[in-house]
């Protein structure tokens, strides 16, 4: 009887990222609440905050890699939404400081006083809720990406002309934001956040939640991916990557496709962006910058494309790698960085994680792994 | 244009009218007009550049006609779309063999089994006893189901013509559009293929574009010419080759 082939949901590399993240997501914070200050076990706080902020990229470039590896839509603007959910979560956590700013107005942060002005603006309003703002760290980047996407793939823009809108995209939004009477800060952004659901942000204890809950959106969003691309949805997204016209041709809506995984990517890089800024304790325009949203990519490409763990775990080791570098050659990191994607391009086009399915313990290539449940079987 | 015999199909399903296509000026089609039967198989043949992928093209919703009307049935199929078309039931396999080279043979098929298209019912989407034995189904029919878990970009030129083909089927389409199946094919191959279409004929409207003359005499249907953008010569095969222009066309190039 003849095997219907069937992907796995979550695959063995799959397994092994979830089961090195939950180490992770446990071991950082209880060696920095638990372990004796000084002691070699010790995880200072900083520590906690630069690997949150890790997984937050590595949120972002999962992200990336749904649209970028699986259906082929190479964004060089998700930055952008990644800011955008940032910006819901920094509104919420302005609206937090309360008459504990500088010119101690209850209802206006301190930036609108400074210009003057006499009341919240509309789009401030609800921003005291919680809930509120977290629909808003999803609604927000989903929606942009939602009209963004239905105008470009109904239009049928593809490959660079997409890239080159996207990352137009990001760059208007940039401009955008720098200007004060937008009403979010200018340049200086969003800061000098206080608390969070009544948590001090700056407390060690709070830190480790924010950081936990960074590694569990990641799982969460990961095992999310993985049900997306193991799907039919998902080989049709691969189907689309590939032979585009060929999907038209049996009369798959390619658009509306591309328009559910762009827009689910965009909330999950939103997500990332609202779990980054209360860590790093600011949100301004700069991370609207198209720059980001290219090393975004690289990490992705970096990674390993197509792979989702690898794209995760491509970010993580290029940051820990910036990190270190600007730490002994400040000016070198930009140059290392291109080299990186060079090398990548030409040398690791499935990146770190094709080096790591190279150790493979049982010798089976990719259809047959995926044909293991018999024709009976699934009935 | 001749009209050497009389089609014996009372219903029309597929009716081209004046199609008229310009390329920059250039008149790929010049006021075409085609008529293939419900059940009815045609062959099309004529030189390159005659007009035949672009015909493929105007039924199928990739390029719009600048006049004349496509009918299917009684829908005007120049308003509509590539997916709206396909889920109309027409099928297409394209010149250079287009299949998902990245999935598996099994699964190329899955995806064109025909199913709510929606990107929701996909996600939901799960493989069903009916469905299961309809692939196998197919893979027998097309010779392919030793390799249904090969990935389809391993398999060879022929098998993936095939695979196309099948795809086509699964699609469960009223009329099937088949451009120059058996291109690069071994004449084992050919034959193989040319009894596959004569056994789809049997339940299925078929209009196959084809090059190769022996391909087209075993196929034993009726033929059409097409020469610059218009029927030069509709009939069967034998009437059609002695026909004058017909042999002025082919010879004088
Ligand atoms: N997209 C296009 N743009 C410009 N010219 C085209 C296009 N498609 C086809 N043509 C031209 O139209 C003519 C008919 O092409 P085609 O339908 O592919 O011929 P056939 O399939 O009969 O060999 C050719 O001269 C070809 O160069
Ligand atoms: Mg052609």
């Amino acid at each position: 009887m003849i095997q219907a082939p069937v992907t796995p949901i979550l695959g063995r590399g799959g397994v092994i990222f979830l089961v090195l993240l939950l180490a992770v997501a446990i071991l950082v914070p209880v060696l920095n609440l638990f372990a004796t200050p000084g002691s070699a076990l010790h995880v200072p706080d900083y520590m906690v905050t630069l690997i949150g902020k890790y997984l937050c990229y590595a949120l972002l470039a999962l992200a990336v890699d749904l649209v970028w590896g699986f259906c082929g839509i190479l964004s060089l603007g998700h930055g952008a939404f990644f800011a955008l959910g940032g910006y819901a979560m920094g509104m919420y956590l302005m609206r937090q400081i309360g008459s504990r700013g500088v010119y101690g107005n209850p209802e206006l942060p301190d930036f609108m006083v400074f210009l003057n002005w006499k009341e919240l603006p509309w789009y401030w309003q609800g921003f005291e809720y919680f809930p509120f703002a977290l629909l808003m760290v999803f609604l927000v980047p989903g929606a942009l990406a939602f009209v963004f996407g239905w105008l470009a793939f109904r239009s049928r823009v593809t490959g660079v002309y997409l890239s080159i809108i996207t990352q137009a995209m990001t760059f208007a939004l940039l401009l955008a934001f720098f200007r004060n009477d937008m009403g979010f800060g200018g340049n200086n952004g969003l800061t000098d956040f206080k608390d969070i659901l009544g948590f001090p942000v700056q407390a060690s204890t709070t830190r480790a939640v924010l950081y936990f809950c960074s590694a569990l959106a990641l799982g969460g969003c990961f095992i999310l991916a993985r049900r997306i691309v193991s799907s039919k949805l998902g080989l049709v997204l691969v189907s689309i990557r590939d032979a585009e016209s060929r999907t038209r041709f049996l009369g798959y809506r390619v658009e509306h496709y591309k328009l559910f995984v762009f827009t689910v990517s965009a909330m999950m890089a939103g997500l990332a962006g609202a779990l980054y800024v209360p860590q790093v304790g600011i949100i301004n325009p700069s991370e609207f910058s198209p720059e980001n949203s290219i090393e975004t990519v690289i990490w992705t490409a970096f990674g390993g494309r197509g792979t989702l763990w690898g794209a995760a775990l491509g970010a993580i080791v290029v940051n820990a790698a910036k990190s270190w570098f600007t730490g002994l050659l400040p000016d070198a990191w930009l140059f290392i960085l291109g080299g990186l994607f060079i090398v990548v391009t030409l040398f690791m086009p499935k990146g770190l994680a094709g080096i790591f399915s190279g150790w493979r313990w049982a010798p089976r290539p990719p259809v047959t792994e995926a044909a293991k449940v018999s024709t009976q079987a699934a009935e | 244009m001749i009209a050497l015999e009389k089609p014996q199909f009372a219903e029309t399903l597929l009716f081209l009218e004046d199609v008229t296509v310009t390329f920059d000026g250039f008149r790929a089609l010049n006021k075409l007009g085609l008529d293939v039967g419900r059940g009815e198989m045609r062959a099309i043949i004529g030189p390159n550049g005659a007009g035949k992928t672009t015909m493929m093209d105007v039924i199928t919703g990739k390029t719009r006609p600048d006049e004349g009307r496509v009918l299917f049935g009684d829908i005007d199929l120049t308003r509509l779309d590539e997916a709206a078309i396909a889920n109309l039931g027409i099928g297409r396999k394209f010149q250079k063999p287009t299949v998902f080279e990245n999935h598996s043979v099994w699964t190329n098929l899955e995806l064109a089994l025909k199913a709510n298209r929606s990107p929701w019912a996909s996600l939901r989407w799960v493989l069903g006893g009916e469905a299961r034995d309809k692939i196998a189904a197919t893979l027998e029919r097309i010779n392919l189901l030793p390799a249904f878990a090969s990935l389809a970009g391993d398999l060879s030129h022929g098998q993936k013509q095939w695979l196309e083909i099948g795809m086509l089927l699964m699609q469960e389409p009223e009329l099937l559009l088949v451009d120059e199946p058996v291109a690069g094919m071994t004449d084992a191959e050919t034959e193989k293929t040319a009894h596959l279409l004569r056994n789809i004929a049997e339940t299925r409207s078929v209009v196959v574009v084809e090059h190769d003359m022996e391909f087209v005499r075993a196929l034993n249907v009726r033929v059409t010419v097409l020469h610059e953008g218009s029927v030069l010569a509709e009939g069967n095969l034998d009437a059609v080759q002695n026909n004058q222009k017909v042999i002025d066309v082919y010879l004088g190039r």
